[in-house]
């Protein structure tokens, strides 16, 4: 059974003045019919630029891609690094669809919502304009916006930011796609509508039978609705496997310093909060060890400076998790649950 | 939107108030004698009293502002019995140099800046708007490096050297266009006759502003290409084709609108240098002729007509906008 999509070795590169920034490096992961999937990193990890990769949305002339991202479409499996402009195209927004980080600027400001939402659905299906407006219509109810057909009259700036973010979903929708990718839908949005945003993504999971591709860096958001997490730092896929399994049992040492560093509430004192020390590596020179080495809390325990020298492999230390690390498994976990042991007890404030 | 735009309006009376009244105050501080110029190297005492009179310069300055103002609502009579003569409204004033109401003199010239005015602004916006655009669209690669080195040479060549070249080589040397005897030719009259005598002008003021434009369009492409509702609209599956067309370029020239209202409305004022250059009847040469003669009369009156496009035109392009961007829209 084929996936609905697999990635396969993905290599993302952006030529530049100062050298040629290696945004993501040999990811790869499977997306199936109703399944969540989410990447989790910080701010230049490469979440994005993976994501935008699957919509084939780099500039085709400058990007240097290579690997396979295959697409399983009614034709056949597409391959879309490989597949002409026109070939992709059909896909986006009809096989795979995305909603974005910003939903005040995402979408046109000129426009009428129906306008670009039946756009949406022209795009890829042969009817009228009056057929386009009541399907933007019907989805706009969809996602829970009151009176659609008045509301869809109206411009993007005359929504809220949540409404607008619905609007987003409703437009990323219209054609049934099997896949959608919702890069940091909540990120931009209060806490309170956060939370109404991913129930409504879940919800509608379910009606349309999708794969969401969950692209974030809130590991809340992450424990509340994804199924399968893969944890990315400096453009590598670190640590990947069942959501309770990443929160719970981390072999990576980049996922327990992350997970260390979520504010507890069990945590009491006026302490500190654990933060991961340095910065991310530079993306341009990469030195050949392992990137996290600098900022790892545990590189000292791996013999023979080994870390600096060789970047360790995604090897698969659990049935179906997989981490990278150098460090003997029985260390890591060892590690791992002092750590957690240590933030329930709030022992590091 | 009513109400906005009649507050707009007696805004521009305003402004209109107070750059006539701005231009009779310098005159009435400039050290000579409006009278005394009305009769050339003639003038006997007698003759200049009997102007100055007729023409009411013996009035103090404040009631000669007010005379002009209530000219332009009711026209204006000159002089007494068998030797008195009418403006009509709405009057200017009378010029003594010309011996013609100033108003005859402005209808006679506007259309000719008018006509020089539009045609320009066509062939500026088509080239500048349209090579921004090419420029943008291959940032980076010939077009883009062959359109920067036109902008260079636009903005580097004043309008008295374009304008000049022109005349010489095109016109004079290679008499590639045949001299019209006519200084001016409407449209409906003979178009070919009409074309003859602007291509020139449209040119010389075009090349100039076309180089700007070039370089706005470009900037605002690109600016709004990378735009986030630009990326929804791939993502949709659109092609660039439509992207650029349809969410792009109204973005992205909704700005430049502005501008162009703008620098429309200052060529109607006048196009000094370039009527000069190519003897146009227009408003900048009768404004510039009018000044070294001391004509006060035309001198007002161009002012105040140059600033009145200005304003109103800022008020036509404000509105513009709001049909542009919803955003903008008064609820």
């Amino acid at each position: 059974m084929s996936h609905l999509l697999e990635i396969k070795n993905l290599q993302v590169a952006f030529p530049t003045h100062d050298g040629l920034v290696r945004a993501v490096s040999e990811v790869g992961f499977t997306l199936d019919r109703g399944e969540l999937v989410a990447i989790v990193g910080e701010s230049g990890s490469g979440k994005t630029v993976t994501s935008l990769s699957v919509m084939s949305l780099h500039n085709r002339r400058t990007a240097q891609i290579s690997g396979q991202i295959l697409v399983q479409t009614p034709g056949g499996i597409i391959d879309v690094v490989t597949a002409e402009e026109p070939v992709v195209r059909a896909l986006r927004g009809k096989t795979v669809a995305m909603i974005f980080q910003d939903p005040m600027s995402s979408l046109h400001p000129y426009y009428t919502i129906s306008n670009q939402l039946g756009e949406a659905y022209l795009i890829h299906n042969k009817a009228s304009k009056k057929e386009a407006n009541a399907r933007a219509i019907e989805m706009l109810d969809l996602v829970g916006i009151p009176e659609p057909a008045k509301r869809a009259k109206d411009y993007p700036h005359q929504f809220s930011g949540g409404m607008r973010q619905r609007v987003m979903i409703a437009m990323a929708l219209i054609n049934n796609p099997d896949i959608l990718i919702a890069d940091e839908p909540t990120t931009a949005l209060d806490v309170t509508v956060q939370a109404q945003i991913l129930e409504l993504l879940r919800k509608l999971q379910k009606e349309f039978s999708m794969g969401i591709l969950l692209i974030t860096h809130d590991l809340g958001v992450v424990a509340g609705i994804a199924d399968r997490v893969n944890v990315m730092y400096a453009g590598r896929i670190v640590e990947s496997g069942v959501v309770d399994e990443i929160y719970y049992r981390p072999l990576a040492p980049y996922t327990m310093a992350l997970l260390a560093s979520i504010p507890s509430i069990a945590a009491k004192g006026a302490g500190q909060l654990p933060a991961i020390p340095g910065q991310p590596p530079s993306m341009i020179s990469q030195a050949p060890g392992c990137s996290f080495q600098p900022r790892c809390a545990l590189t000292h325990l791996v013999p023979n400076g080994l870390c600096l020298r060789v970047m360790p492999d995604l090897t698969e230390d659990e049935p179906g998790h997989f981490a990278r690390c150098h460090l003997d498994l029985a260390t890591r976990t060892r590690a791992a649950s002092e750590a957690r042991a240590n933030r329930i007890a709030g022992g590091r404030a | 939107m009513t109400g906005y735009v009649v507050r707009r309006l007696i805004f521009t009376a305003v402004i209109l108030l107070l750059a006539s009244a701005a231009v009779y105050a310098i005159f009435a501080l400039l050290p000579f004698d409006p009278a005394a110029l009305t009769c050339g190297k003639n003038c006997r005492p007698n003759l200049i009293e009997a102007n100055r009179i007729r023409l009411g310069y013996d009035k103090p300055v404040y009631l000669q502002y007010w005379y002009f103002l209530k000219g332009i609502f009711v026209g204006r009579a000159y002089g007494i019995g068998s030797a008195a003569f009418v403006c009509a409204a709405p009057s200017f004033g009378y010029s003594f140099r010309q011996n013609q109401c100033v108003t005859s003199l402005l209808t006679q010239a506007l259309p000719v800046t008018i006509s020089l005015a539009v045609g320009a602004l066509i062939i500026w916006l088509v080239v500048g708007v349209g090579l921004g655009i090419i420029a943008a669209r291959f940032k980076g690669r010939w077009p883009d490096t062959l359109s920067s080195v036109f902008v260079l040479v636009g903005t580097s060549l004043p309008t008295f050297v374009t304008g000049l070249m022109l005349l010489v080589y095109v016109k004079i040397k290679w008499s590639l266009i045949p001299f019209s005897l006519r200084d001016y030719v409407s449209i409906f009259e003979s178009p070919f006759g009409f074309l003859k005598i602007f291509i020139l002008p449209w040119i010389t003021l075009a090349i100039a502003s076309a180089a700007i434009y070039t370089r706005l369009t470009r900037a605002s492409v690109l600016e709004t290409l990378g735009e986030d509702y630009i990326r929804t609209a791939r993502a949709k599956g659109l092609s660039e084709k439509v992207v650029l067309r349809k969410h792009t370029l109204r973005a992205a020239l909704a700005p430049l609108a502005t501008i162009a209202g703008l620098d429309f409305a200052a060529l109607l004022g006048g196009a000094i240098v370039t009527e000069t250059i190519f003897n146009l009847p227009g408003l900048g040469r009768m404004a510039i002729q009018a000044v070294v003669d001391y004509d006060l009369p035309i001198v007002v009156a161009t002012v105040f007509l140059a600033a009145g496009i200005v304003v109103v035109m800022n008020l036509i392009v404000d509105l513009l906008y709001a049909v542009i961007d919803p955003r903008v829209r008064v609820a």
